[in-house]
Order: C-alpha cells, then structure tokens, then sequence
C-alpha cells in the first residue's frame, strides 16, 4: 500500500491572515487506504488547514494535489465534486427534514420540470445506508435521531460522491463507546474501499488505535509525520507541544476530612433511580458512564436546575432543600457546566464580568455596582488559577478554550463553595491545557474543597479521582477506590455487565 | 484593538449625525423652501423636543432588546396610558382637586403603562412563549381597549397649566427635552452601572450561562416589561399634556420606530449587546433626517422611503464592517 499514488497531497502550504502566520509550510500526504491522524494543539492550525482544503480560505503559498493531479478549492461544493468531503464536528444538518433530503441536500435528484424524484431520491439513500449497516431508514426524520447516528448521516452524505479523501474533525466529541466501535467500523469500511481519511482527534488511545500515520502541527508548523506502529503518545505529545507532559496519576496525599456532601436514594424520574454517595472534604469523585448514563442530570439535580422525584441531599449532615441554582449557591454548591460555550459562559462580556457574574449582588456600592471590588476578585482568580489575558477587559469570547475554562471554574470558586462539580473539565481544550486543569482540580481538593467531576474520559477520571462512582442507565453500578479500580473493570461496570454492587 | 474598534463602532452613529447636520445645513440650505437656515438654534431645539415621544420609548425598548426581548406593544401602551389621563382628570372628583388633579392623572397614567407591562412580563416569564408573539397579541388586545373606551372618537381635555407646564423651557431645553435626557441618563446608569444592567447584558447574551449563575431570569423580565411600559406611558404624559387631545389610532407604528432608533444605534436584535446613548444617537438621527428632507421640501412618503433605505444600508455597512474575514459561511 506504501508505494501508490497518494490520493491528497499538500505542498507548502502557507496561510497568513493580518499580524498571524495561521499555516507556514504545511506539507503531507494521504495515501488509499490509510487512516492519517492530524493532531495539534487548539490553535496550532488545524482548523486553517482544513478551511484551506475546504476552499473557504485560498492558500497564500503552496499547492494541493488530489491524485496527480494539481487543484485549487474554490469552495467546500467544488473540493466535494474533487472527491474530497469533510465530516465536521458540529453536524450540520436540517433536524425536520428526512434523512434523504439532508443526505442529498442542495442535490436532490430531479424529474422533469424541476420535480423531485423522490422513488431515486429514497432508493439512493437506503443504498448508502445499507453499506452504513445501520437501523434508520432514508425517510426517517433526523431530528429523531441520535447524534451518533445523526454523525452517521453526515458520513452518509459524504458517500454520495465516490470520495477519494474523507476528514473527520473530532468525530468521537460526542460518541459514547460503543457508538465509537461503529464509526471505527465504518471508517475501516471505506478504508477497504481505497478511500484516504485524515482523522482529527485530542484522542491519544483512539488515535493509536485506528491510525497508520500522524501528523503534527504546532503553531502552524509541520512537525512531522511519525508510522503510529513505530511512536508512542509521549513523542507524539513532545511534538505538539514541544515537552512532554505528567500523565501520571498524582497520589492521595492528603487526609480526607468531613463528609461535605451525602446524597441519599435520589431519583428525578427516568432519568436516574437511587443515587446514593458520599463526598468528604479534600476528596475528588469521578463519575464516569457513558453518555445518557445520568451523570449530568444528577449534578444538575443537586445544583437545582432538575426537580428531585426522590431522595435526600445532605450538606455537612444537615438536609437541604435545594429548588434552583440560587438555593444551590447559598447553600455552597457550584457547578462548572457541560458546555462552556452554551450554558457557563457570557461569550460577548470581558472576563471580570463573567467571573463576578453570580455574586454581583454583593459587589455594589450604593445602587451601582463597584468597579474596585470586581477587579480585585478577577485579579485574585487570575493569579491563583493562571489564566493567560490581556487583561480584564478582554472579551471572554477571544480566549483560548482552556483559559474559558479557567474563567468558569475562577467564577465558581470565587463564591467559596464547600462542593464544586465540575462536568466534563476538559472537553474541547488542548493537551497541555488538559493537564493543567487536572492539576488545578488536585490542587483543588488538596486545599480542602470536595470536587465531584464528571467525564466521558476514562484517563481523566482515572487521572484526578480518589474515588469513581460507575453509572449505567441512570443506576449507580459500583463504587471504586483508587486503589480497585482498572480499566478492565471500570468499563464493565459502565457497560452494564456484572451484578449491581451496591 | 477590540476597544478601539469598539469605539469606533459606538461612535459611528454620530458621525453619521454630523454628516447629516452638515448635508442638511450646506447642501440643504441651498435647495431649501424656508429662509432660516437648518442649523438655527430653535430648530435644533425642535429637534431635541420632537424626538422625546418615540426617543423615551425606544431608551426603554433598548433596555428590553439587550435582555433579548422586543415589545411590539408600545405604541398601544401609549394610547391607552395618554386616554387615562386625559379622561381621569374629567373625573368629578378629580376636577374638585383643581390643579392637584394633574399629578394624580399622571400617575394613573403611568401606572397604567407599568400594568400593561407586568402583563407582558408575567405572560413572557410564566408561559415561556416568546416575548415577539406575547407583545404582538397585547399590541392588538391594548389598541382593542384604546378603541372600546371611546369608539373612534378622540379623547380631549385641555388644562393650560398643564400645556404651559409642557411648553416651558427650562435652561432653554423643552420640558420634553428634559424627559428625554432624564430618561437616558437614568437608564445609561441603569445598564452600565448597576446590577440589573449586568444581568440584562448576560440574560441577552447567555440565557442559560445567567440561569446556572443563579440569576432569576424570570422576575428580571417582568421588571424591564413594567419598565418599558413605564416609559411609554411617560411619552405619552410628556406628549399629551401639550396637546390634550388623543385619537385611538395614535402611537400605531411607534413601537416599529423605536426599534428602528434601537437598531440605528448599533443595538443587536439577538439581545446581549448595545447601549443606551447610541439609541439616543438613533432617536436623533431619525428625527434629524425627518426635519431635515421636509427643510428641503419632502412629503412625508419620500422621508419614509429615505429612511428605510438607510436603515437597511447602515445595517449592510455593519456587516461589511464585522464581518469581513471571520470565514463566514457564504449563502
């Protein structure tokens, strides 16, 4: 397979926007039939990279070759037509509309007098589906759907052209494990067919498990390309960041105190049934499951968002009544939401605003809010979480995605919470980024704060718990110290196998 | 840079104001069917004063637009608020306080202004229906009330200390004026100063990043409803008590002038970003361009027509300028 014609070729490509060198010299190929990883970190010129080869940006420098042959994309319908098509991930699709339409859209097959021909349109559609091997049907509605199989539509709409090179942009962001092995099994599909794919991930285990080659970028340079069988994630992260990192867990050092926050029998309708734990001081529980597990709804349970159908909340061994975010905070709950971008964050206000948002109210002198007393608490979070801004009036929606983070967890830790959870700390941010958050979390529960964090990550989980509570199907399966948790059990206890252990 | 550009962006609306002033006072004076020239000091004045009644609205419909609301009901609010007081002061009781009346009628006046806007905002908050489709339905259901208190005959009553109270100049600005520049100092404050102003700012960008920062978006609607509802009451004080004569069809269309001003200011439709003092730029934009194409001889459509065409070219120019180089999807 080493020795044909590769089917995407890049040659020194340079893009430069005003005052930014995005892309300088980018040159790699894509052979038939390979998985090619393309990794770097947030910033490093992916998305530029793909922009480029989408034919939304022109290249200032360098030439793209499909084949032999030379091309210059003009726009992502003509870099389609080329046979090269992009799985993107934020999906793009019309939910009210059948799968057929959003497969063929802008594309329906026509009759006469502009007709749509539907018969064509379906038999078309179940063709491509049937070599997905997946259970909905061309004239099934996409907004029923899962993301998992709404992300399978999208592969499918890429399959209407007989595509030479497939890119996949973080396509496992919101794919629980299984829904991962199928898309593995589909990407493996078109490799059989000769089809080239390059493979976007922050995924280290997925990245060694289904690629043939990586390549890095770091501020817009090409680092390389590396055989995946002849690395390990150590060299490939030396290349994106140009150290490496302490992937290691850190150990218990620290005694645990109190128990902060105990949790007895909840319950809020379908979504979870007898939830039970106990949090101390000092101490960091993971919650891991997959995604619809429970996880999420359970924190916003305890944060007030969700109504309780069930179930006690004990806060320093008082029970508490707990109806909105607002008893949450006074009580001392805080809650780094999912998503950053759509549910903690003010995108179009600066950074200080953002981190004073929940207790503005005690920042005013007279009727007006005091300028002083702001700043000095953005400044103190600044400091102790090391977050990179210009300054204060910097709008938050400029930040990095790790930075952002820092911002909602500076917010929350500026209300002086006895329980802090964080849901999903590290989705969307970079490695070294990653690495520091975790560290802040430690950190964190080494001062003395009772953290829950929720991730879909098992290393992560693995990485900064004391403790792990195993969820399936809104059921807590097991609990795990540290010390008994492995990979191998953890998954089966998230997976639903083995006899609930209470 | 982002503050700089910024500035510029806040700061465009006057310069567009001076290219107007200077068109109008050069080219205008020329093609002009008055002998006074635009610029004089008591046409200015008329300026300032005439831009009060859809000005102090369109300062409330700023604050309700920012929160990533809009109310349709204004012009409606307006009418029934000025038949309360031009009709309560004919009240028996009411006319045996003399002169006392005038306070107490403004104050059912805006008050009613402050009910009509709770309604809004309990409807918005407890129905979680859309604030465009609640006000839309009050906009009809406020004009059916306008019209079943009178039929379609105009509400009168003239009280001269009233009118002279609303034709006094204070420090040579209209008592209309005053309103208006009260309005927008107070709410300036309002959004810029104090916490209401924040969360207005944060509900309008991130409905669900204020809710899980523990703000009560709900109770903070119905405050800037009975707000808005307040100063279109308080127009239509300001306004009537010179005229004393209202017809149920009056303030139709204000609530699509005030947008219009809001929007001329730079204040986005999606909510999350704006300011007062550029809508105030809007307000006198408008009205500038209305004094100005009649200086010259334009009927009332040619001004309509002019100012639409602006509207939408001011809004493409924006775009242009914000836009330009993000990797926008193309359509």
């Amino acid at each position: 397979m080493t020795d044909q014609t590769p089917v995407l070729r890049l040659e020194g490509i340079v893009k430069t926007f005003p005052g930014v060198r995005a892309l300088d010299g980018v040159s790699f190929d894509v052979r038939p039939g390979e998985v090619h990883a393309l990794m770097g970190e947030n910033g490093a010129g992916k998305s530029t990279l793909m922009k480029v080869l989408g034919g939304i940006h022109a290249p200032n420098e360098g030439q793209i070759f499909v084949g032999e042959e030379p091309v210059t994309m003009t726009s992502p319908k003509q870099a389609k037509a080329k046979g090269v098509v992009f799985i993107h991930q934020e999906l793009s699709l019309a939910g009210e509309l059948t799968v057929a339409e959003n497969m063929f859209l802008g594309e329906l097959p026509l009759k006469s007098l502009g007709r749509v021909d539907w018969r064509k349109l379906y038999d078309d559609t179940d063709a491509i589906l049937k070599t997905l091997n997946v259970r909905f049907n061309a004239k099934t509605r996409v907004g029923d759907l899962s993301i998992a199989n709404q992300q399978m539509v999208e592969i499918g709409r890429a399959l209407t052209v007989s595509p030479r090179a497939v890119i996949f942009d973080e396509p496992t962001a919101s794919l629980t494990d299984s829904e991962k092995v199928v898309l593995f099994q589909v990407i493996a599909g078109l490799q059989a067919k000769g089809v080239g794919i390059i493979y976007i991930s922050h995924r280290m285990e997925e990245i060694f498990k289904i690629t043939d080659r990586i390549s890095v970028l770091r501020d817009g340079q090409y680092r390389g390309t590396v055989n995946t069988a002849d690395t390990n994630e150590d060299e490939v992260t030396k290349l994106m960041i140009g150290r490496s990192l302490d992937l290691s867990r850190s150990p218990v050092s620290h005694e645990l105190g109190d128990v902060a926050l105990e949790v007895k029998g909840l319950a809020c309708g379908d979504l979870f049934q007898d939830v039970s734990f106990k949090l101390h001081k000092g101490e960091v529980l993971g919650f891991y499951g997959l995604v619809g597990a429970g996880r999420t709804e359970i924190a916003e349970t305890i944060f007030g968002l969700r109504n309780p159908s069930a179930g006690q909340i004990l806060l320093n061994g008082q029970e508490v009544q707990i109806h909105s975010p607002i008893d949450a905070v006074r009580h001392g709950i805080s809650l780094v939401p999912e998503d950053r971008k759509d549910q903690g964050l003010v995108l179009g206000m600066n950074c200080r605003d953002n981190m004073t948002l929940p207790q503005v109210d005690d920042l005013t002198a007279g009727p007006f809010v005091s300028d002083g007393a702001e700043i000095a608490i953005f400044d103190q979070y600044r400091d102790k979480l090391d977050i990179r801004t210009p300054g204060w009036r910097q709008l938050v929606g400029n930040l990095s995605g790790g930075n952002q983070q820092k911002i909602v967890i500076g917010k929350w830790l500026s209300m002086r919470p006895d329980v802090l959870i964080v849901d999903e700390p590290t989705r969307g941010i970079d490695v070294g980024s990653k690495s520091e958050i975790h560290n802040l979390i430690r950190e964190l529960a080494a001062q003395g704060y009772a953290v829950i964090v929720i991730s879909s990550e098992m290393p992560e989980v693995l990485r900064v718990s004391d403790r792990i509570v195993a969820m399936f199907n809104g059921s807590v399966m097991r609990e795990f110290t540290s010390e008994e948790v492995t990979e191998d059990n953890l998954i089966q206890a998230i997976s639903g196998m083995g006899a609930k252990v209470a | 840079m982002t503050n700089y550009k910024d500035m510029l962006k806040r700061g465009a609306i006057w310069g567009f104001i001076l290219l107007q002033l200077a068109f109008f006072s050069i080219i205008g004076d020329q093609l002009s069917v008055s002998d006074q020239p635009f610029l004089a000091y008591d046409n200015m004045l008329l300026v300032l004063k005439q831009s009060a009644p859809i000005g102090i609205i369109a300062l409330g419909m700023t604050v309700i637009m920012i929160n990533g609301n809009i109310d349709l009901s204004v012009g409606a609010t307006f009418a029934l608020a000025a038949i309360v007081m031009l009709d309560s002061m004919t009240w028996p009781f009411m006319q045996a306080l003399g002169d006392w009346a005038i306070p107490l009628a403004w104050i059912f006046a805006l008050m009613t202004g402050v009910i009509m806007g709770a309604i809004n905002g309990i409807i918005v908050w407890k129905t979680g229906v859309d604030a465009f489709i609640v006000t839309l339905g009050a906009m009809l259901g406020f004009r059916g009330l306008v019209f079943m208190f009178n039929g379609e005959q105009p509400t009168s009553h003239l009280n001269w200390t009233l009118v002279d109270f609303a034709e006094a100049q204070f420090l040579g600005l209209h008592t209309a004026t005053w309103f208006l520049l009260g309005t927008a100092l107070v709410l300036w404050l309002l959004m810029t100063k104090t916490v209401h102003g924040r969360n207005a700012y944060a509900i309008g960008n991130n409905r669900d990043a204020a809710v899980n920062a523990g703000i009560r978006v709900g109770p903070h609607f119905i405050w800037n409803f009975m707000l808005i509802g307040f100063l279109a009451a308080l127009s239509a004080v300001v306004f009537y008590s010179e005229s004393g004569s209202v017809n149920p069809n009056d303030g139709m269309l204000y609530e699509l002038w005030a947008i219009t001003a809001v929007v001329l200011g730079g204040t986005k439709l999606a909510g999350g970003y704006g300011s007062i003092i550029s809508t105030l730029g809007g307000v006198l934009a408008i009205q500038i361009l209305r004094k100005g194409l009649g200086h010259i001889g334009a009927d009332t459509q040619t001004v309509n027509l002019v100012i639409g065409l602006i509207l939408i070219a001011v809004l493409v120019l924006d775009r242009q300028l914000n836009r330009k180089g993000h990797g926008e999807l193309k359509i």
